[in-house]
């Protein structure tokens, strides 16, 4: 492979506080490609989700191509091609969440947030999803993750106020 | 064996366990620092007459995957699977969240008993709050020498890398798992060679689960025997069960392996909910086959339940009372596997889709008859014939459902609704 980019211009684009969290990890493994999901990590906690332009960014760092670091963007539920809502809402809609709720629950959510088709709020506080993995707090169901942290033994009533709770905690910052 | 008969929570209630100040106030790392006097020999012995049998599902025997690595070839690592997204298992989470130093220190203790340089720890991507704690902890462990280079004075030195996956079932697969953390999409690799021979960039690779890894710091502080006794012969130790869905109180029991019932686990988490009777359970977590009440008295022994029909997987139990509908429980199942299936192969990928697409008809009370027959037969072509257990186990709650309760299934067969839920809301 003899072509492979050392620099572009779509790296220039990236922080440099991101750049250097992207260098640490690359030295952190025994090889650089290990730090792909890390650094597109690093990437999307500063810009909110990974746009084309930091996917030839982080393959420039860790001297790969593009396609190898979108191979694996694309591949991964988590990482977001296109800006999502403020926060991310993920309702866990697997079996021991369903035998105890989870439906009517996320049936709620949509009602009273009024979502769009993607589950976004039209505010865009909010993307709400529910094809997720089982999110292991089956003890706590029915349950939601919002952003890292997560909420158990909900209602379809307590998580319509969760919602709107961090709503207007957002509202009170800004 | 400890008073308690406990390994795993044996500190629960001591303060301040997610601290290594904490954790070494009840001991912790006295097992590392034993670990590094006996020597990595020692240590291996001690886990062999412990029994420990992996904690991630398939129930292998800790010690002889660990024989399995080549004498002399190193480098070799490390890979502690933290994927933990198995529906109805929930007490890795546990264990991470309040006992992350007995579970580094048993990182630790494997890693110097297999000699690895260095040992990563990969947790999946929805656990973010938990990978942060760890990484603080990681952290304090550093500063304490017990990670880095010559840990203890032992010339051996260990890198511990907390590593976050990204949303992905598949990746709790091994050699997904390695796949991932080499940088690539998460597809499994064709075995052999395991990665006992060749895993992790082609070296020698040791993966094992954060449940069986916790056990190390008790088993190298008192002992294999000591460890074998708190369960039975067959089934040595005790393990921490996640029980959930129909049941009072959900959530994780630790207790010793082959004395206990199931039923022992339905009442410890206060029985069946709302004094419903009890229909059918899923031991094992998703992958696993349905169970009925004649089994609540099996003990919680590997071949005692895969003589039931299932399995002990990974330790999960969900209970589910009379008024369940299992076809929409199998619908949940199927739709879960065909967005994990990460599209390698053809059988799981075509044979996900359609289980899918017809368990959503079935459960509308669309689906005819024949359809439910080519169900049977689409089935039969995916187990067995998948690259990697996912396709396979993909097909196992629904056959295993709907051959307990052909009957449910049936009636589903152009009755226009879900007949189950029908009959609940007619008779309310």
């Amino acid at each position: 492979m003899a072509d492979l980019p050392t620099s572009s211009k779509s790296a220039e684009m990236l922080d440099t506080a991101t750049i250097r969290r992207i260098a640490d990890m690359k030295g952190k493994y025994p090889e650089a490609r290990s730090a792909v999901l890390p650094s597109l990590w690093a990437v999307q906690d500063k810009l909110g989700y990974l746009p084309t332009w930091s996917l030839e960014a982080v393959a420039s760092q860790l001297g790969l191509l593009p396609s190898d670091v979108e191979a694996v963007s694309s591949f991964y539920s988590m990482y977001f091609n296109h800006r999502p809502g403020r926060h991310i809402v993920q309702v866990c809609l697997n079996v021991s969440c369903g035998l105890r709720g989870a439906d009517e629950l996320l049936e709620q959510l949509r009602e009273s947030l009024e979502l769009d088709d993607e589950g976004n709020t039209p505010d865009g506080s909010f993307t709400i999803e529910g094809t997720v993995e089982c999110l292991g707090a089956c003890g706590g169901a029915p349950m939601l993750q919002v952003d890292r942290y997560s909420y158990v033994d909900l209602t379809p009533e307590t998580a319509v106020e969760l919602v709107q709770g961090i709503r207007a905690e957002d509202g009170r910052r800004r | 064996m400890t008073e308690s008969g406990l390994v795993l929570t044996r500190h629960h209630g001591a303060p301040d366990q997610t601290t290594l100040a904490g954790y070494e106030r009840v001991g912790g790392y006295g097992a590392l620092r034993r670990a590094v006097q006996i020597g990595p020999d020692e240590v291996a012995v001690q886990v062999k007459a412990s029994g420990l049998r992996g904690r991630g599902g398939a129930a292998f025997p800790t010690a002889t995957k660990w024989s399995f690595l080549p004498k002399e070839t190193f480098p070799r690592y490390l890979c502690v699977n933290a994927d933990e997204s198995e529906p109805g298992c929930f007490k890795d989470r546990v264990l991470m969240e309040e006992y992350p130093h007995q579970f580094l220190e048993g990182v630790l203790i494997a890693a110097f008993a297999l000699r690895v340089t260095h040992s990563f720890i990969y947790i999946r991507g929805e656990y973010r709050s938990q990978r942060e704690l760890l990484e603080r902890a990681v952290e304090e462990v550093y500063r304490a020498g017990y990670a880095g280079r010559d840990v203890l004075g032992s010339g051996w030195g260990c890198e511990l890398i907390v590593h976050g996956g990204a949303g992905a079932y598949i990746c709790g697969e091994e050699t997904a798992l390695l796949e991932s953390l080499e940088g690539r999409r998460g597809q499994p690799r064709l075995k052999p060679p395991f990665p006992a021979v060749k895993g992790l960039y082609g070296q020698p690779t040791v993966v094992n689960n954060v449940e069986t890894l916790s056990n190390l710091p008790f088993i190298v502080e008192q002992g294999g025997a000591a460890y074998a006794a708190t369960g039975t012969e067959a089934s040595p130790g005790t393990r921490l069960f996640c029980v959930s869905g129909h049941v009072e109180h959900p959530g994780t029991f630790e207790v010793p392996m082959g004395r206990t019932t199931f039923r022992d686990l339905v009442e410890l988490a206060g029985g069946v909910w709302k004094g419903r009777k009890f229909k059918a359970m899923q031991p094992g977590g998703g992958s696993m086959q349905i169970l009925g009440p004649e089994h609540l008295d099996t003990p919680l022994d590997f071949k005692a339940v895969a003589d039931a029909g299932s399995s002990l997987g990974a330790g999960a139990l969900v209970v589910m009372d009379e008024s369940t509908c299992v076809v929409n429980v199998a619908m949940r199942l199927v739709d879960f596997y065909r967005h994990e299936s990460c599209g390698k192969c053809v059988p799981c990928r075509e044979g996900t889709y359609f289980e899918s697409e017809l368990m959503h008809r079935l459960e509308a009370g669309v689906a005819t008859r024949s359809e439910l027959a080519d169900l049977s037969d689409v089935c039969a072509n995916m187990d067995g014939r998948c690259f990697c257990p996912l396709g396979d186990t993909a097909t196992w709650f629904v056959m295993s459902a709907y051959r307990r309760f052909p009957e449910e299934f049936e009636m589903h067969c152009g009755a226009g609704v879900c007949p189950v839920r029908y009959r609940q809301e007619v008779m309310v």
